[in-house]
């Protein structure tokens, strides 16, 4: 996994709350059995009409917001389904990270396993970044920390474990298999 | 052990290597259920690492998402009525069970069903036991006093490879009902209330816990309905302690314990029952004695109302914007509104209970023309059972479809969708904008009321229905 210390961009602002899976990736993108290909299918039902048109007005399809990576969401982002495909097609679609004043649990997991960053910040930094779309920010994961382009930085927590795998590109499936005699020992004590 | 939630009694027992400030819990799990959607990369990542499945036996696979409602009982079959990519889904999902020695209740199994149907269903579930899933209402499995959820790909891949998880502990949050549940009105309206009440984020962070009176007098299924829908507020997962329904609901099931063991297991399950003396992060009440029954009326599932509540007028931004999509006027209530379609199935409401309660409205009347009524039955037990009732042909002469069993229109991954600016009375478990297709309009409700709208072709209150 590629390390990542420092995140820098202007922000897209996707003023809505309670963000759920079904619109970040619409359940029928699903059947596919890789983990690619899927940007295109991020906020489908968004950035395209139904006509299959792309939708000027969705936030995202705007010209200034192309190279952007950091995506600045309402409350409770990526509630709902346990899909992985969320921060898979977020990654895909060219976003590294969300900050929100919540972000739903499995997709923050989810999010944290595929170095995609979940941010949550309190209201006050959150309220203006959603006032000022475009503002040139940093995510900075050594400080814990959003800097904003005026005022103090905002913090934010992030698990130390989940920290350390992502500054240092760890996967965690490696962690996992080095308890491999400590979970045998349990499972003999279990009877198991 | 007195004093601690149901939650730190199952996780410290479950502690491999407990959590630190630096490191998370590696937990051990019980009890995983695959299917088709959530696992094929997870199988990938194994392959490349040359890694078995560490306890196949701990394994319990399905297919459900992908799956077509028409017969298909083989590949061949299938690739007739299935969509192209579902099927590919479905064919890796038999190669990759085949390569790694996890036995799959597949097509051609008599046990094939919605996973959190099937689970219980075999008696898999049990007090105490860790369960997960790649799939976020494995919380449904919490009714039986475990502490059940969702994970995603990569978390399958961790315990497919090592049969624990990487987890920080979650809170506990305890919400106490009381009073009883009056005719017409089901546990489905119960957790819809409960979830108007915490909200769409109420949960995050925390794993509820359903206790009090009145869920003591639900029955197993209604209790999985309740703890289903557990994510809809956010919550990591949902639970009730175990107590006699549930002892009953496992006893002679093909995977639960028996002889001796199941004393044994007796013995230890009842350790969680729930003495009224745990100590919870948060608690909120409530009393059902007053419910009516619930319906959605946006696009979350906390966007609901009683069905002859005024839904919110204009005003609030995110409600205006639910409204529109759901082309309902505000200020009015939803009863009365014009329905197209009702589906009663999902690992929400599609057991056998679910089944009769629709039935019983429907048994000598008939679904409104205007009306398409899909039931499809959480698994192929169930509609055996169901058949073996003749709830089938109650359903077919009052001019239903009755179908093979799968997650169906809850989410229209196997072609049964609903068509764009349609209205769909749907027993599922989340409203969400084009859930059951682009531009579909969905209204949770109970079975009752789905079956009720069906009758009428408007949304409506089965008690109008009941006492004849």
């Amino acid at each position: 996994m590629e390390k990542i210390v420092r995140i820098e961009s202007r922000t897209v602002v996707l003023d809505i709350d309670n963000v759920d899976t079904d619109q970040i990736i619409p359940a029928r993108f699903l059947t596919t059995t890789v983990r690619k290909g899927l940007g295109e299918a991020a906020f489908h039902d968004w950035r395209y009409a139904g006509n299959g048109e792309l939708n000027p007005d969705f936030v995202l399809n705007r010209p200034e917001n192309r190279d952007r990576t950091i995506l600045v969401a309402g409350d409770n982002f990526g509630c709902g389904s346990s899909r992985e495909h969320a921060p898979w097609a977020l990654l895909e679609a060219g976003l590294r990270a969300v900050i929100s004043t919540s972000i739903a649990d499995i997709f923050r997991n989810n999010s944290l396993k595929n170095g995609f960053v979940p941010v949550v910040i309190d209201e006050g930094p959150h309220r203006w970044l959603k006032a000022n779309p475009g503002a040139e920010i940093a995510i900075d994961l050594e400080k814990t920390q959003v800097e904003l382009p005026q005022g103090p930085p905002a913090p934010f927590e992030l698990d130390r474990f989940a920290r350390y795998c992502l500054m240092n590109g760890v996967d965690q499936l490696g962690y996992l298999l080095r308890q491999s005699d400590r979970i045998g020992a349990w499972e003999q004590r279990a009877g198991g | 052990m007195s004093g601690q939630t149901l939650l730190a009694k199952i996780w410290d027992a479950h502690e491999v290597v407990p959590e630190t400030p630096d490191t998370p819990a590696v937990l051990y799990i019980d009890l995983h259920l695959v299917h088709e959607v959530t696992t094929p990369q997870a199988f990938d990542v194994l392959r490349a690492n040359g890694l078995p499945v560490r306890r196949p036996d701990l394994t319990l696979a399905t297919m459900d998402h992908s799956t077509p409602t028409e017969p298909a009982s083989t590949l061949e079959e299938l690739e007739k009525v299935a969509l192209p990519a579902a099927a590919g889904q479905v064919r890796a999902m038999i190669e990759n069970c085949e390569e790694f020695g996890v036995e799959l209740r597949g097509l051609d199994s008599p046990e094939r069903g919605i996973v959190h149907v099937v689970g219980p269903e075999q008696g898999a579930t049990w007090p105490g036991h860790t369960v997960v899933c790649g799939d976020s209402h494995t919380s449904t499995h919490g009714a039986f006093g475990a502490l059940a959820f969702g994970i995603g790909t990569t978390e399958v891949g961790h315990v497919l490879a090592t049969q624990c998880l990487l987890q920080r502990r979650p809170g506990a949050l305890a919400v106490n009902v009381s009073g009883r549940l009056g005719p017409g009105v089901t546990s489905k309206d119960l957790i819809l209330a409960i979830i108007r009440k915490l909200g769409v984020g109420g949960g995050t962070g925390r794993v509820l816990q359903y206790r009090g009176e009145t869920i003591s007098a639900l029955t197993m299924e209604q209790r999985m309905t309740m703890c289903n829908m557990s994510i809809e507020a956010g919550a990591r997962a949902g639970m009730i302690a175990p107590d006699d329904a549930t002892y009953e609901w496992l006893h002679g099931r093909p995977m639960a314990p028996a002889g001796a063991d199941w004393d044994a297991a007796l013995e230890r399950w009842r350790e969680l029952e729930d003495r009224g003396d745990a100590r919870f992060d948060r608690e909120v009440s409530l009393d059902a004695g007053q419910l009516r029954p619930m319906v959605t009326y946006g696009t979350n599932p906390g966007m609901s109302a009683q069905i002859d509540e005024p839904v919110p007028g204009s005003g609030d931004p995110a409600i205006d914007k639910a409204l529109a999509y759901m082309g309902v006027e505000p200020g009015k209530p939803l009863q009365g509104r014009d329905v197209d379609i009702v589906f009663i199935g999902s690992c929400t409401n599609s057991r056998l209970s679910d089944l009769r309660s629709a039935a019983e409205l429907l048994r000598g009347r008939r679904v409104a023309d205007s009306v398409r009524m899909l039931v499809v039955p959480g698994s192929q037990i169930v509609k055996r059972e169901a058949e073996a009732e003749g709830l089938d042909e109650v359903f077919l002469s009052a001019g239903a479809e009755w179908r093979e069993s799968g997650c169906s229109m809850c989410l229209g991954m196997n072609g049964d969708t609903v068509d764009p600016g349609k209205l769909c009375v749907s027993t599922s478990n989340r409203n969400f904008e084009g859930r059951q297709g682009p531009g579909a309009r969905t209204v949770l409700a109970s079975p009752l009321t789905a079956a009720a709208s069906a009758i009428r072709g408007r949304v409506a209150d089965p008690r109008e229905l009941m006492d004849r």
